[in-house]
């Protein structure tokens, strides 16, 4: 009976006009926030393709979205009746400097360029845990402190002495090949975008001379290692820079010193592009040059002005990575529905609407802990020293990638092999599904979530006021007139209430609007 | 700017080589085309974690001293008239005749991580690729793309992940193995995701119809492809979970006798679903099992957990060939390296063996190795191969020839670079390939 009344309901949702009912919590009538020269950029090239531009993303929407992109965490209950209930005209715009201020946000972010920098202790990099420990607390410390862009490059790449106490020298040990051209590669992929080996043979010989002095050496200490430039050279250096420059280094001079110098100067296109491009992809699902580390001459940006532009306000702003993310953020760009208004190939890579990303696997993990009430405890397989990491510790925290746990892996956190951002595997495959649909996990979390007590306690046997608290712990929303009938009748059709919201908050856990960020 | 224009042409170049190498090694199989004719059709991995000693086990010297035999100074033979085997291995003494053993293996490090990479994807490191495990390998191989139909994945791993690298390396998401968790010598073997505790199957269907009534962002994105993809693994999943697929894992389906016949421990019990699994048509499957890292108390180690391998191992090569099996399956068995042959007696070891990568032994069955043979010997001590080394492209490469897979074929990676499956074997006699067992 339950099933055929289930059926019924679910044929009349799929027959009435999709975007009438379903469109209506994701979208807004009006823009929240007024139009940038951001904006306009984007729109102009929309509009020189006949593409139009989604329409406005819905508060809730918002909410969600940012919170997820900005410090990788679901808004809890609290924050979420907060907000959709605040009246202010620049609520999105206070968020978003709330959000700088949480200490997920130094927390996410640090995960992030940890990925890209590599940190892990195991193979293949072999930072080992001590070296993983110091050199996340300097990138999170930085990242916390918003360090001017130029200086935090500068510290990696320049930096001598023991990988535990200058911890920027990590940079030259996270890397598979140690010798001139592997570091070459770490550092153009890194700060300028790009991919070495589809350089020419000549040009990544001249790339790699900047590092041929770079040095290690072993302490007494267990896997103290120190990086250095090697103080023996006797011989200057005649390098050529990447726009085909010369100039001879003196053997008193580091070169990695004069690279630095070279990639830091203010007419120098690759550095200030390649982190504008980046910071875009990260907000927006891809760069304005696609991939965002695959910079070539042959792959253009999709939008040069849009891109020239952010570039420049973030060398002006003396790279401040934080005035970049409010520009993308307080877009009406990055505020769009998901919900394309143009089908055309061009709409995704000219930015016509937000779009849906299954959340990392780091991230989504975390959501579950807050709403089942606990986390994992991780602990590293690796000896001397053994790492613990108490349960209490949200994941996005964790420091060292060779530190996992089998949710992770199923979900495609990245190994932290090789630097590329394609590394980050968020496709969804059947044993994830098999995992959030059916694990002991999931539903040992549901058994005993403090969240959904939480929902009882306010709801007071109210099974409406349930649904909806429901409905905004979970997907930081309330339910449309046709979701609140669907979920009351499972709920008059249950023998047990308990199970009945155990089986709504499951329900909507699994559902796209759980697991895509949109 | 770099001159950019030259990396067409010189990628070009790259390509054009890769595919005279391709058609060079495919010459090598005969007309037919690239791949070599398949004689196995699955694969049965038992990885024994942290690297088991090869002098108390395949390859014993009982005449090397107490220094290097410790306690286990005796040998027994086998079926197989000349061949020997370790005290502790009686059972497997009786099956000598399915299997053959490498006694030269060399791997050429003694650290965990590099050995473990290279004994389970056969390349070489520092190549700035993290390359696949032999088991995503053939899962890509012969799964999904290619005519692999059962809802179990094609790669299973029993019951842990190693967890020192991602098995599937470079080839991403869709080749990870499905790890089963759970342990199979429980009541109920709890395979996450696909066995649930407590979950009615009318349940289950009702909360499938709820999740459906509420797909808000499904309906209101109706042609979204990446949010196809996930309706496409929900269904699958769900023919997991509501359909028979999952009872394979159901082990109170087998004869009690049969349990008992394997050892009624998780190493045995995952010995006998990974038969049942090959018997359905998984290709693939790995059982990893712990604890061989044995630095200290070497030997009492030993009298605990070789009698466990003893008795699972020789009850699956007897299954497997009752069954009729074993010509299709290949057995294979090892760690990542040995145990120094001789033992460490002195503080804070207390007779202890450490790790040896130079020579070691490894097992290998079925699928058309052929058994009763050994391969290679290392000296009087078993610490330096004295015969036919055998490196482990070699080992790999033959595997993959057994199954199939043509060691030219290209694999997609993320650098975009053109890459094979398997590295050249060695060349040379008495090196390479492993002829004499094929």
């Amino acid at each position: 009976m339950r099933r055929l009344l289930l059926a019924t309901l679910i044929a009349l949702l799929t027959a009435t006009v999709i975007e009438a009912s379903a469109l209506e919590p994701l979208e807004a009538d009006q823009p929240a926030v007024p139009a940038t020269r951001l904006d306009e950029l984007v729109l102009a090239a929309l509009q020189a393709q006949g593409l139009q531009p989604a329409a406005p993303c819905s508060d809730a929407v918002f909410l969600r979205r940012v919170y997820l992109d900005m410090i990788g965490t679901l808004p809890t209950l609290r924050e979420v009746q907060g907000f959709l209930a605040d009246q202010r005209a620049d609520k999105r715009a206070a968020l978003i400097e709330n959000l700088f201020q949480r200490e997920e946000f130094a927390d996410y972010w640090s995960l992030k360029w940890c990925d890209l920098l590599r940190v892990k202790s195991e193979f293949p990099i072999n930072l080992w845990p001590n070296a993983v420990q110091a050199y996340h607390r300097w990138v999170r410390d930085a990242l916390d402190q918003n360090m001017p862009y130029d200086q935090f490059a500068r510290a990696l790449l320049t930096s001598s002495g023991s990988n535990f106490r200058v911890p920027t020298v990590n940079f030259y040990r996270a890397v598979q090949d140690r010798k001139p051209p592997g570091l070459a590669a770490a550092v153009t992929l890194t700060f300028m975008g790009t991919r070495l080996d589809r350089w020419p043979p000549d040009q990544q010989a001249q790339l790699a001379v900047f590092f041929s002095r770079v040095a290690y050496k072993k302490t007494g200490e267990w896997k103290e290692e120190i990086v250095y430039c090697d103080p023996t050279a006797a011989e200057p250096l005649a390098v050529t820079f990447p726009d085909g420059t010369t100039a001879r280094i003196p053997p008193d001079q580091d070169p990695r010193v004069v690279f630095t110098d070279w990639l830091l100067a203010p007419n120098n296109q690759w550095f200030a592009r390649a982190i504008t491009n980046r910071v875009w992809s990260w907000f927006l699902g891809r760069g304005i040059i696609h991939e965002p580390d695959d910079i070539r001459s042959d792959n253009p940006p999709s939008n040069p002005e849009l891109l020239a532009y952010l570039q420049k306000e973030l060398v002006n702003s003396h790279y401040d990575l934080r005035h970049l993310y409010r520009l993308i953020l307080n877009s009406r760009t990055y505020q769009q529905s998901c919900v394309p208004r143009s089908q055309d190939q061009q709409a995704e890579a000219l930015f016509a609407y937000y779009p849906v990303r299954r959340l990392d696997a780091e991230v989504l993990f975390d959501a579950l802990a807050y709403l089942g009430g606990y986390g994992t405890e991780y602990s590293s397989i690796i000896p001397e020293p053994y790492t613990y990491v108490p349960r209490s510790r949200r994941t996005i925290t964790l420091a060292d990638g060779s530190i996992s746990s089998r949710f992770l892996e199923v979900f495609g956190r990245p190994a932290r092999d090789t630097g590329l951002e394609s590394e980050r595997n968020n496709q969804i495959t059947d044993a994830q599904k098999l995992f959030l649909l059916n694990s002991t996990d999931v539903q040992r979390r549901l058994e005993v979530s403090p969240v959904l007590r939480a929902v009882v306690a306010q709801a007071r046997k109210d099974v409406n006021k349930a649904i909806i608290l429901t409905y905004a712990a979970v997907l930081s929303r309330h339910p449309t007139d046709s979701e609140l009938t669907a979920a009351q009748s499972y709920f008059t059709q249950a023998n047990n209430p308990g199970t009945a919201l155990q089986d709504l908050a499951w329900a909507l856990i699994n559902s796209k609007e759980f697991l895509y960020r949109h | 700017m770099p001159r950019f224009s030259k990396v067409r042409g010189f990628m070009g170049v790259m390509g054009t080589a890769c595919l005279v190498a391709t058609l060079a090694g495919a010459a090598a199989w005969g007309e037919a085309g690239g791949a070599p004719p398949a004689r196995a059709k699955a694969v049965i991995e038992l990885w024994l974690a942290g690297g088991p000693p090869h002098t108390d086990t395949f390859d014993p010297k009982p005449d090397a001293g107490y220094d290097y035999t410790g306690p286990l100074k005796s040998v027994i033979p086998t079926n197989v008239s000349g061949i020997q085997i370790g005290e502790l291995l009686p059972l497997l003494a009786q099956q000598a005749d399915k299997y053959s053993l490498i006694r030269s293996m060399t791997v050429g490090t003694d650290s965990h991580e590099t050995a473990a990479y290279m004994m389970q994807t056969g390349h070489p490191v520092g190549d700035g690729l993290v390359w696949p495990c032999v088991g995503a390998v053939v899962g890509m191989f012969k799964g999904y793309d290619h005519g692999y139909q059962n809802p179990i994945p094609p790669y299973v791993v029993l019951t842990q992940s190693l967890g020192r690298f991602s098995p599937a390396g470079f080839l991403g998401l869709k080749y990870e193995p499905f790890v089963t968790g759970g342990d199979p010598n429980a009541e109920r073997f709890a395979v996450e995701g696909i066995v649930a505790a407590k979950i009615t199957d009318q349940r289950q269907r009702d909360r499938r119809d709820l999740l459906r009534a509420l797909d808000l962002l499904g309906r209101a994105m109706p042609n979204n492809p990446r949010l196809a993809e996930m309706d496409n693994a929900e269904s699958k999943a769900y023919e997991l979970i509501l359909g028979d697929a999952g009872k394979i894992f159901d082990l109170s389906q087998e004869p009690a006798e049969m349990r008992d016949k394997y050892g009624r421990n998780s190493l045995g019990q995952s010995c006998l679903v990974a038969r049942r699994l090959v018997e359905l048509g998984v290709p693939y499957v790995t059982i990893n099992n712990g604890g061989w890292d044995t630095h200290k108390q070497h030997f009492e180690a030993m009298r605990r957990k070789l009698p466990e391998l003893d008795q699972a191992l020789a009850a699956l090569l007897q299954d497997l060939s009752d069954r009729k099996l074993l010509d299709t399956t290949i057995v294979w068995c090892r760690g990542e390296f040995g145990r120094t042959p001789k033992v460490y007696w002195e503080q804070p070891w207390n007779g202890g063996r450490g790790h040896y990568g130079r020579c070691f032994s490894v097992l290998v069955a079925g699928g058309g190795f052929q058994g009763g043979r050994v391969v290679g010997a290392s000296d009087a001590r078993g610490e330096n191969v004295v015969e036919r080394p055998v490196k482990v492209q070699d080992l790999i490469g033959s595997i993959y020839e057994l199954l199939g897979i043509d060691p030219n074929s290209p694999l997609p990676n993320p650098k975009g670079l053109e890459v094979q499956v398997a590295p050249p074997m060695e060349t040379g006699p008495g090196k390479g390939r492993l002829s004499e067992i094929m």
